[in-house]
């Protein structure tokens, strides 16, 4: 079973962000970017299923600038076999991402693609749920465990009030939650075996896609700071100043 | 608690922008080692480091070593945290690829030393120990005893110590008297107590292998009659798997001031099965070729620690609200300013942060030095690289580690009452660091090994070494408009180097107590021109990008920043080391041994 996973190059989860003072975006000059974590969980989760025998080939596609390669090595020194990079400087937007995936099935007909959920960065929650569309293949989303039988997919999905576990038949798309697994760290004999690994370079226009984007950003702010608090004298000046001010009750 | 975040950024500028040259993968046998390939070497060791690690510290410090039935219990999680480190290929980090290492670059190597002292340098003991051990024997050991021992040292399988000390000698180990006595076959029985021994004992592996200095019965007294075995704690047979054991015992461990997850043995070797490692009687010989590696590595733990009190304390500073700006409120909606404002909070922040720069930058040099004096092409090169390594070793260890004692002390001031609290991090740092300052040979003797044997070798070669390129930078850049400004108080302060060190060379000759009652000034002071001489180098560096793109988060303008304190603040500490040097040691002479 070929398992295809898709990972993001993403500013890191411990920088603190700044807003451009022009209000176009975030600020991303000189700034640490790492692996989307909902992705190192998918990949873990591929590097799992190749250990115990399920899977025999794991690829990790990314797409976006140059440097989204290091985010690829990142992956392939976890234990993924190749790698495809997309090469684009434009914003890729999921329905764009989700194409371009499709584009790639096309070519290397995984049984299982195992996507984040969603990106710390835009946190769409859009690009798994869309390729699935587009392929017509089932899904499951938010998995927290996943077991693979021969032909079908156990997922067990974290929703409201509890969890859900479906079954699918393959191939199939899965979209990860951070609680499925704790991602590796990456031994450093590895690091040094991932360079020879494969990197693919493909383009938009190689894979006949068109990632214009579909939804333009008009404003990006900060988060208006907290005010301080006050003190309330009872518990009756409490309930009144929630139901009046605040009108949450 | 001080949450410690390895400081990639600075780590990268030294690596790639101060000491590039040609570039690592330029040197034969380095060619791999491309940024593609560190930076997620770094990366990968600074999660590691910051997530299993640095948790362990407090912890660790907290509950201690503890001698069990004669065995040695780490504190809880180090095992689990040894096996992570282990299976990630870390113990085999610098280690020759021929037995299973991953040879990488000491250049790149002592960042992620530091990165490991930062964060747990109880837990570091023991594969920087290994790493010692396994230096010796490479350098030294029959092709048996390598092929017998070293890829599971390599590996993390075994761990290894370095056996020097015993009851009555620490410094002057030519009085030994762990005897040894051939037994016809090849082998030894090697007999003694050995004191303080860092990871003597312990539950982290199966099997430790010792390295013991011991003396044959034929053996000259004094120094000259030591020899250097390996002893493992339980026999090896010849197909590799493990026997008996071997008659050595951990005796007792000690109640320490700091690093006290690193058990510190009384070890006795009774009978123990032991091989020579190189010449009979050239065992001290035999130490002191891994010594330069060893004693920059001591350097490293001093710097790490600086790094992780400086981040506590900059964290800490900018909460901690505390009085009013002199200059007028900064923060009128809060209840005080944050102590940040204050000038002397600045001084001590700025004052570490000039050490853990400057000190990085200056072990950077030293350690590329190393990567050219084992891979450089040119005969020439490596020779001069050596001699830099030979003359500035003993300079990291003890200037690194009593500023890094330092800083960890100012770190612990800027938390004020709460840095003397236990909870709070802060003091372990403080305590932690102080034995840097005493083991690894003590910093008294690192001064006397400058003085005495690395400034008269070779008529000066050594010191030519480092004062050619310091004089040929301040010719070249003194009238520079804009560096001019930073070069001039390295000039002034190289000039009192130059004249101490013809003092020294004068006097050193005829009265040698003389010079080695400089000895402790004069490093401290060649410490400071050579630290100066890097922040030189790294404006050198910093200027063109200040006010481009690439300094947006305000990197290189800090490095100025920095810079200029230490031109202002620190350096002109050469003033008083210099009059104290010339000042002579009669003071100290003269005081009758009576009055004390
Ligand atoms: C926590 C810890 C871990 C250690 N780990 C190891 C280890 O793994 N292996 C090992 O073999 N040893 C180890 N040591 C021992 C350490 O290396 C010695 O303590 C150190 O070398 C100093 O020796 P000493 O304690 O006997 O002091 P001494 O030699 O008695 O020195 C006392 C003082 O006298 C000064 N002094 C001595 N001789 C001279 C001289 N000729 N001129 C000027 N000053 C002099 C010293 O600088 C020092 O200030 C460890 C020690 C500690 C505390
Ligand atoms: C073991 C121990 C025993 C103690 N015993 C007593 C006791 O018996 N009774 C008692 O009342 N207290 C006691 N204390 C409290 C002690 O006096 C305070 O810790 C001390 O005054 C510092 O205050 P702080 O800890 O709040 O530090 P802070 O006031 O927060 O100071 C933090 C840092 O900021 C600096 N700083 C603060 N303001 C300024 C300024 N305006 N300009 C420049 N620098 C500034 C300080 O010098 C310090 O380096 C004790 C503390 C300890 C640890």
């Amino acid at each position: 079973m070929k398992v295809l996973v898709a990972v993001k190059r993403v500013v890191d989860y411990n920088v603190k962000i700044r807003v451009k003072a022009d209000g176009t975006g975030v600020d991303t000059g000189n700034v640490k970017f790492t692996m989307n974590p909902f992705d190192e969980t998918a990949v873990e989760e591929a590097v799992r299923l190749k250990e115990a025998g399920k899977a025999t080939e794991i690829v990790v596609v990314s797409m976006g600038p140059q440097q989204a390669q290091d985010t690829i090595r990142t992956a392939l020194a976890m234990g993924a076999d190749r790698g495809i990079l997309v090469g684009s400087d434009t914003e890729l937007q999921p329905l764009a991402v989700a194409k371009l995936l499709k584009a790639i099935v096309a070519k290397e007909q995984p049984a299982l693609i195992i996507v984040g959920k969603q990106a710390i960065d835009d946190d769409s929650n859009q690009t798994g749920q869309m390729l699935a569309a587009l392929l017509g293949w089932p899904q499951g989303t938010f998995a927290s465990k996943l077991a693979i039988d021969g032909e079908r997919a156990e997922v067990t999905r974290e929703i409201d009030g509890g969890l859900e576990t479906i079954a699918l038949a393959l191939p199939a798309v899965v979209t990860v939650d951070l609680r499925l697994n704790e991602p590796r760290y990456a031994s450093l004999p590895n690091i040094m075996k991932a360079k020879k690994k494969p990197i693919d370079a493909l383009t938009p226009s190689d894979l006949g896609v068109d990632v214009t984007p579909r939804l333009i950003t008009l404003k990006v702010e900060e988060p208006s700071r907290r005010k301080a608090g006050v003190k309330v004298a009872n518990v009756a000046e409490l309930v009144s100043k929630l139901k009046n001010e605040a009108k949450v009750i | 608690m001080p949450s410690y975040q390895a400081p990639l950024r600075d780590m990268r500028f030294v690596l790639y922008e101060l000491h590039q040259g040609a570039g690592l993968s330029a040197l034969p046998g380095l060619e791999d080692f491309t940024p593609d390939i560190i930076d997620p070497v770094l990366d990968e060791a600074a999660k590691v480091c910051e997530e299993v690690l640095a948790p362990l510290n407090r912890t660790g410090d907290e509950e201690g070593c503890h001698l069990e039935n004669g065995v040695v219990r780490t504190p809880s999680g180090f095992k689990q945290a040894y096996d992570l480190f282990r299976d990630g290929g870390w113990t085999g980090l610098a280690s020759d690829p021929a037995y299973g290492g991953q040879g990488l670059p000491k250049s790149v190597n002592a960042l992620v030393e530091e990165m490991i002292c930062a964060s747990n340098l109880s837990f570091g003991m023991y594969p920087g120990l290994s790493h010692g051990a396994y230096l010796a024997l490479h350098a030294h050991g029959s092709d048996e005893l390598r092929d017998r021992f070293l890829p599971k040292i390599v590996d993390g399988t075994w761990a290894g110590t370095m056996c020097l000390t015993e009851p009555h000698c620490g410094t002057d180990l030519g009085l030994c008297r762990t005897r040894a006595v051939p037994q016809g076959d090849g082998s030894y029985r090697i007999t003694g107590t050995k004191i303080f021994i860092s990871a003597g004992d312990h539950d982290l592996t199966e099997n430790i292998i010792h390295l013991v200095l011991a003396r044959l019965p034929d053996a000259p007294k004094g120094i000259k009659g030591i020899s250097l075995f390996v002893v493992p704690k339980i026999a090896v047979r010849d197909d590799g798997s493990l026997g008996d054991p071997n008659g050595v015992t951990c005796g007792s461990i000690e109640h320490k001031m700091g690093i006290k997850g690193s058990a510190t043995c009384v070890l006795n070797f009774d009978d123990a099965v032991g091989w020579l490692v190189g010449e009979a009687h050239k065992g001290m010989r035999a130490m002191f070729t891994m010594m330069n590696t060893e004693r920059l590595a001591v350097g490293i733990q001093g710097l790490g620690l600086a790094e992780a009190s400086y981040q506590g304390a900059v964290a800490y500073a900018r909460e901690r609200l505390q009085g009013r700006s002199l200059s007028g409120v900064k923060h009128p909606d809060k209840s005080a300013d944050p102590i940040i404002v204050h000038p002397d909070i600045r001084r001590m922040l700025l004052t570490m942060r000039a050490t853990t720069e400057g000190c990085r930058a200056l072990g950077g040099w030293v350690a590329r030095s190393l990567d050219i004096q084992h891979h450089g092409e040119d005969e020439a090169a490596r020779q001069e690289a050596e001699d830099l390594v030979v003359l500035l070793t003993p300079v990291v260890k003890a200037l690194f580690t009593d500023l890094g004692f330092e800083a960890a002390n100012l770190g612990m001031q800027v938390y004020g009452g709460h840095g003397y609290i236990r909870e709070n991090g802060m003091e372990q740092y403080v305590r932690d660091a102080r034995i840097a300052q005493i083991y690894e040979g003590t910093n008294g003797i690192q001064a006397l090994d400058l003085i005495g044997r690395k400034l008269p070798a070779h008529a000066g070669r050594y010191l030519r070494r480092f004062f050619h390129p310091v004089a040929d930078l301040i010719a070249a850049k003194v009238e520079d408009e804009q560096l001019g400004a930073f070069v001039q108080p390295l000039a002034k302060a190289f000039v009192r180097l130059q004249q101490a060190t013809g003092q020294i060379a004068r006097v050193g000759l005829s009265k040698p107590e003389e010079a080695a009652a400089a000895a402790a000034d004069y490093l401290r002071l060649l410490g400071l021109v050579a630290v100066g001489y890097m922040w030189v180098r790294m404006v050198e560096v910093a200027l063109p990008k200040v006010g481009t793109d690439a300094d947006s988060d305000g990197f290189y303008r800090a490095k100025l920043g920095t810079a200029r304190f230490y031109m202002e603040r620190v350096l002109p500490q050469s003033g008083a080391l210099f009059s104290a040097i010339m000042a002579g040691g009669a003071s100290m002479m003269d005081f009758e041994e009576a009055a004390f």
